[in-house]
């Protein structure tokens, strides 16, 4: 197997830009995030926390430089990459219809867990007691915990979060960041975009804003692709 | 193997619990039938010779009516990102979502079919040579609808743009289904029709999940 061990080695945006439209987001973005460590991504509306995320999680191809996982592009062998990362955006599919422990079981089984921890998991966040109810149902509040909770249920050792506590009133953001602190401490690591600040343990900060491109930057050209 | 009866599962049980989901298909292609005699006539002499047509047509609209739902969803809340991120290839969560299509809309739809032959006073001999034309037809029309239901995702009016791009790629289906019962009641000689009709979907297999992953992925940039 040529892919990586996703337990160990450190995972590094070398020198990545991204492009949305005409506009370049950021440019000549390191960072590096060693097993255990915590990435905070602050920068103002607009400033690429989103894009990066996504840039991360595959969803997105960057315009320039490349994500390595120990040393190898990701891209190498993304099925693998994939599978090692959690992604939990803004929106949080969710279907109606389906129950809330139905929904955990479905994500958990598209990971291809068979069996996975959905007790836990709804424990985490304290969602036990509406196991069988219609995410219909569900509050926003509730909604983001749900979509938390897959972070549980199937576990994976890198975490994406897009602003996690958005919805999620004091009690929920003690659950979030007593999860995440689990998670590193096995070894896990997470990034997370935020506004508002978040009680982790030695986080590592990376500011959107020191990456934006200078204005008349020549990398900034409009897209003249096709 | 998992992922792809997990992903099969869930999307059948949506279309179960949405009541409506079936529902509206099977109605729609019931009350289209039935119209037509009541436009062109009752004639059972002109019914006899227009019937087949008129219910593949009708199973054409159908299958084109529900096709919005294929992706629609999973795209407006953010449900598509993770079936990128699943671990199957986003070609296998297509053929699963189509195969789960297919059951609730042109499965359906082949059962019924009998009865709404009847209803144009088919002759008895070309009745199961429709139900084996639209059993094999059907899964072509929802793979090929799968691609233009990933084309317009993010379009103002998906479902008309949709089956602006969908309808012209069912006109083999549409020929040769017909074609088939045609034979049937000329007697004999459907078989070549229905092995074109299998050709189709056998070809539309493999290909139609890829054209669709690849606009999914456009969608999603």
């Amino acid at each position: 197997m040529t892919g990586f061990d996703a337990s160990a080695g450190d995972l590094v945006a070398d020198e990545l830009a991204c492009r949305r439209g005409e506009r370049l987001i950021f440019r000549g973005l390191n960072c590096r995030l060693p097993p255990g460590g915590a990435l905070v991504l602050t920068g103002a509306n607009g400033s690429g926390k989103s894009s990066l995320l996504r840039l991360l999680a595959t969803l997105l191809a960057p315009a320039a430089g490349e994500v390595k996982w120990a040393g190898l592009p990701v891209a190498a062998d993304i099925q693998r990459y994939r599978g090692s990362l959690h992604y939990v955006g803004h929106l949080d599919a969710i279907k109606p219809a389906l129950g809330v422990g139905e929904t955990l079981r479905f994500w958990a089984g598209m990971r291809g867990i068979a069996k996975p921890p959905i007790d836990a998991a709804l424990g985490a966040f304290a969602l036990e007691s509406m196991t069988d109810w219609p995410c219909r149902y569900l509050s926003a509040g509730q909604r983001r915990r749900l979509a938390l909770a897959r972070l549980i249920a199937a576990p994976a050792p890198l975490w994406l979060l897009d602003e996690p506590i958005a919805a999620l009133d004091a009690d929920g953001e003690q659950r979030l960041v007593a999860a995440i602190e689990t998670h590193r401490a096995t070894g896990g690591r997470v990034v997370v975009a935020t506004h508002q600040p978040l009680a982790l343990a030695d986080p590592q900060i990376v500011a959107l804003e020191d990456f934006a491109p200078a204005l008349g930057d020549p990398a900034d050209e409009p897209f003249t692709g096709f | 193997m998992a992922p792809y009866t997990e992903l099969f599962r869930r999307e059948v049980l949506l279309a179960l619990r949405q009541g409506g989901e079936i529902g509206l298909a099977l109605g729609f292609f019931v009350l289209a039938v039935v119209l037509f005699p009541l436009g062109v006539g009752p004639e059972a002499e002109l019914l006899r010779r227009i019937g087949a047509g008129v219910i593949w047509v009708a199973a054409l609209l159908a299958a084109v009516l529900s096709l919005d739902r294929l992706f629609a969803a999973d795209y407006a809340d953010g449900g598509l990102d993770l079936l990128v991120l699943s671990a199957m290839p986003l070609e296998g969560a297509v053929l699963a979502k189509c195969a789960a299509h297919w059951v609730t809309t042109g499965l359906p739809l082949t059962l019924i079919s009998p009865f709404l032959a009847a209803l144009v006073d088919m002759d008895a001999a070309a009745i199961p040579v429709l139900a084996l034309g639209l059993l094999l037809g059907t899964p072509a029309l929802s793979l090929l609808g799968a691609i233009a239901a990933a084309l317009t995702l993010g379009a103002r009016r998906p479902g008309v743009l949709s089956s602006l791009i969908v309808l012209p790629l069912y006109l083999p289906v549409l020929i040769f289904g017909a074609g088939a019962v045609e034979a049937g009641i000329a007697g004999g000689g459907a078989r070549p029709y229905l092995l074109l009709l299998g050709a189709l979907t056998l070809a539309a297999l493999p290909l139609a999940p890829l054209a669709t992953a690849a606009a999914l992925r456009q969608a999603l940039d």
